[in-house]
């Protein structure tokens, strides 16, 4: 694209004719308009202006949106992946490609059906091709619809490599992990701060001979128990996930329920963690992956529950595998079973295009090569347009 | 010295006896020495001295004994191979020698040899005067008859050219546009090589001068009567790419042109088949380049070719490679697209990535400057190459084996890279 090359009134004007839908005024003066009227905001071929992703559609496939900070904070406050948040450190802005899986999904969220059992969705492709971004697009929109959002970030976290482990108080054989827990829990309560004080819980819970939550109260105050008490907080996020599962669907909730895991795959894959007598821990004799599969059935009606499978940072599984069958196991296939597989292919030729404006235009490509048609071609070779490989290039070193 | 270092087999009593006595007689000099100055000399400077000494002189009736020896032990080897002793080359003598006495050694100067005698034993001078004294060389008292006498003879002929040439103009039959010599594809020899042809040591100064006579009588047009003295004192270029054969162009049966190749580096063998009219897609061994090549490297490697010639999304690169490690693999597919790839060039073209691969294989030999070579695109002249090629048997560059930067400093090339 030789856009970039163009002097800024003349790409105003390019841009303006070809993008019609940004015409707002007569075709005959069309020309005058751009270049008045577009001066404060600055169009671009891979930027859209669009940051409300209920509002996205085919014509935005391909291009960057911006999410609103206000929202980075809330929505996101670890859900997006390492790389990722350095990046937006960097730029300042957490800019998301508008790609055709996220977009699918959302289009079968919007027409969902709350009072049929949920669907439970898959995302799916090779290492790095942007299935977890793909996630966090689904959630901001859920987000933004007013969602209630569990979000679990990243599934393989709490099966691999966790310090403390207690032995459950309320079921002997299983396991507590009382760190990740109040982690998650912090994050949910930023996440759906305005539910907290809105839903009430329908069971008395007793955590200790001196503690208990009764029936009928906020939402909000189980959640503190948990975070303030560490020890009972994996039973904590247990009954929360309980309780959130009767209540949506019914006709008096007035909340819809949206699941979104990543790596789901962890649930049913092998663990890291060791007993003291270094016996490899079953995922199953984890309170939090024993509550969380109770989620993932669907039996529950109101919502929807969103994952991902990734091979990357799951124990024991080999490199090659990216199919949700050979990632998700026989077990975890028959729990899932049936789920809407949605495949994140590497990018496409517009969508890589769409990437390279958008480093170019941060001037993160610095290199003089990196800005010819030539290092364009070395770029797309190098990387095979895979989002990841791209992004580990062009990064600093 | 090549005769204490090198065993030959047909002369094997003889040699031994030979250099037995000369240490002897060193040795039994220097304890004189002791006895007489009363000075502790330890073993290490008795070595020392020994390998100051000058080569041992061979006198001719030796040198033609050991050519009996040699053309006797050639038959007895012939009957013991079962072999025609009439018809036993060279290329059998070391055939049956490796045979004979197989060796697991890398250098091959340790390893055991047969060969004529005038080709182990140095090239010496023949006696140069008579019985009576008198040198046989009018040239003798220079102290470098051979050098001089080349001297002379090639200004004999600059002379007779020029009135050869003279002669021509008063006939009228000048003209300026003769055959000339070609010397494109050979380098004159250096001085050592010089004073290997002459039997003696020269100067600088010395071989300064017969290159610039040389080059006069280069200069005349009419130079070319004297190719074959000139070509005498020149060394050909071996080039890679008349060795290359390029791989034929075949089509498949849409009409859609593709070429293949092979490639081998280290372990690793590599088969290519580069498709036209492609999306620039990779696929080695059936995974795609960025599951099989992880690290951003050896992808590099397989890019460098396309790169070259500006053909980076037009090809589809369908690959096989085995054996080896991850670098040797990489190494092998990029020799394999780049061989496939010149079925796709003009005659232009390939000279250009020619220069580039000489160069290569010369740094390549060099192995320790594998990744140098792996790193460095650049295009320069014929004769930085030329430089290049003739460093190879220089000793000092052994030192340098792990410094490429600092290697490519010194020979001033550091500026025509373009290193990546």
């Amino acid at each position: 694209m030789a856009l970039h090359r163009l002097s800024f009134r003349l790409r105003q004007m390019i841009l303006q004719e070809r993008h019609v839908r940004t015409l707002r005024t007569s075709g005959c003066v069309q020309q005058q308009e751009a270049v008045a009227e577009s001066e404060p905001e600055p169009f671009s071929v891979f930027r859209t202006q669009e940051s409300d992703p209920a509002c996205h559609s085919e014509k935005h496939v391909g291009q960057f949106y911006t999410v609103p900070p206000a929202h980075v904070r809330i929505v996101f406050p670890y859900g997006l992946p390492r790389r990722y948040i350095e990046q937006v450190k960097t730029f300042n802005e957490a800019c998301l490609m508008v790609r055709q899986p996220a977009l699918e999904v959302i289009s079968y969220l919007k027409k969902t059906d709350f009072s049929k059992p949920a669907l439970r969705y898959v995302f799916y492709g090779v290492r790095g091709s942007g299935k977890s971004l793909s996630l966090c697009h689904t959630v901001h929109f859920c987000y933004t619809q007013g969602w209630l959002v569990l979000h679990i970030p990243d599934a393989l976290r709490w099966v691999k490599d966790c310090t403390e482990l207690l032995p459950s108080s309320y079921n002997t054989s299983r396991f507590d992990q009382p760190l990740q827990a109040v982690e998650w829990l912090r994050n949910f309560r930023t996440t759906n701060e305005q539910f907290l004080s809105k839903i009430k819980i329908k069971q008395r819970y007793v955590w200790t001979k001196r503690e208990f939550t009764e029936e009928g109260s906020l939402l909000g105050e189980l959640v503190d128990q948990g975070i303030s008490r560490v020890k009972s907080s994996s039973d904590v996020v247990g009954a929360l996930m309980k309780e959130l599962r009767l209540q949506s669907g019914q006709p008096e909730s007035n909340f819809r329920l949206a699941v979104a895991v990543n790596s789901v795959n962890a649930l049913w894959g092998k663990s890291n963690i060791m007993k003291e007598d270094r016996s490899a821990v079953d995922p199953e004799e984890l309170t939090l992956i024993h509550n969380l599969r109770k989620l993932m059935n669907n039996d529950w009606t109101g919502g929807a529950i969103i994952t991902t499978v990734s091979q990357t940072g799951s124990v024991l599984i080999p490199k090659s595998a990216y199919l949700p069958q050979e990632l998700l196991g026989k077990k975890g296939f028959d729990t899932m079973d049936p789920f809407v597989p949605v495949s994140v292919p590497n990018y496409s030729e517009k969508e890589f295009e769409s990437c390279y404006l958008y480093y170019m235009d941060r001037h993160w490509l610095q290199h003089p090569q990196s800005l010819t048609e030539d290092g364009k071609k070395e770029l797309i070779f190098l990387s095979n347009r895979n989002p990841t490989m791209l992004e580990r290039i062009c990064s600093s070193l | 010295m090549a005769a204490s270092c090198v065993r030959t087999v047909g002369s094997f009593l003889g040699k031994c006896g030979n250099s037995c006595s000369s240490i002897n007689s060193v040795t039994s000099q220097l304890s004189r020495q002791v006895l007489r100055r009363q000075i502790c000399v330890s073993s290490a400077l008795h070595r020392k001295n020994q390998s100051n000494r000058t080569p041992p002189k061979f006198t001719a009736e030796f040198i033609e004994q050991q050519v009996e020896e040699f053309n006797i032990g050639k038959r007895h080897l012939a009957n013991m191979m079962g072999e025609d002793p009439e018809n036993f080359t060279q290329e059998d003598i070391d055939r049956s020698i490796a045979y004979l006495f197989p060796s697991g050694l890398f250098e091959k100067r340790a390893l055991p040899v047969m060969k004529h005698p005038d080709e182990i034993f140095p090239k010496q001078k023949a006696v140069q005067w008579g019985e009576d004294g008198r040198p046989f060389h009018f040239l003798f008292y220079t102290g470098k008859q051979s050098y001089y006498s080349v001297m002379h003879e090639l200004y004999n002929k600059i002379q007779n050219l020029e009135k050869y040439q003279d002669r021509l103009r008063a006939k009228g039959l000048f003209s300026q546009d003769v055959k000339q010599i070609s010397l494109g594809s050979s380098r004159w020899l250096t001085k050592e090589e010089v004073e290997g042809v002459l039997v003696e040591t020269i100067t600088d100064h010395n071989y300064n001068r017969l290159i610039q006579l040389m080059e006069r009588l280069l200069s005349m047009p009419y130079c070319a009567l004297e190719e074959e003295f000139v070509m005498r004192y020149r060394q050909q270029l071996e080039t890679q790419s008349r060795k290359q054969t390029v791989p034929p162009l075949q089509r498949d049966e849409r009409g859609v042109a593709f070429s293949t190749a092979e490639g081998r580096r280290k372990t690793s063998n590599s088969t290519v088949v580069l498709r036209d009219c492609g999306s620039g897609k990779v696929s080695i061994n059936g995974q795609e380049s960025i599951r099989y090549f992880p690290v951003l490297q050896d992808r590099e490697q397989l890019m460098f070719p396309l790169q070259f010639m500006d053909m980076l999304g037009r090809f589809d690169l369908e690959c096989t490679v085995s054996g080896g490690g991850r670098s040797s693999q990489a190494g092998s597919l990029r020799l394999a697209i780049s061989r496939a790839l010149l079925s796709f060039l003009s005659e232009g073209e390939m000279e250009n990535m020619r220069q580039v691969t000489v160069f290569r294989s010369v740094a390549a030999g060099l192995e320790g400057c594998s990744k140098l070579y792996a790193a460095v695109i650049g295009r320069f002249s014929v004769s930085q190459l030329m430089v290049l090629s003739a460093w190879r048997s220089c000793r000092w560059l052994t030192g340098q084996l792990f410094r490429p930067l600092a290697l490519l400093k010194k020979l001033h090339l550091d500026k025509s890279f373009h290193i990546v």
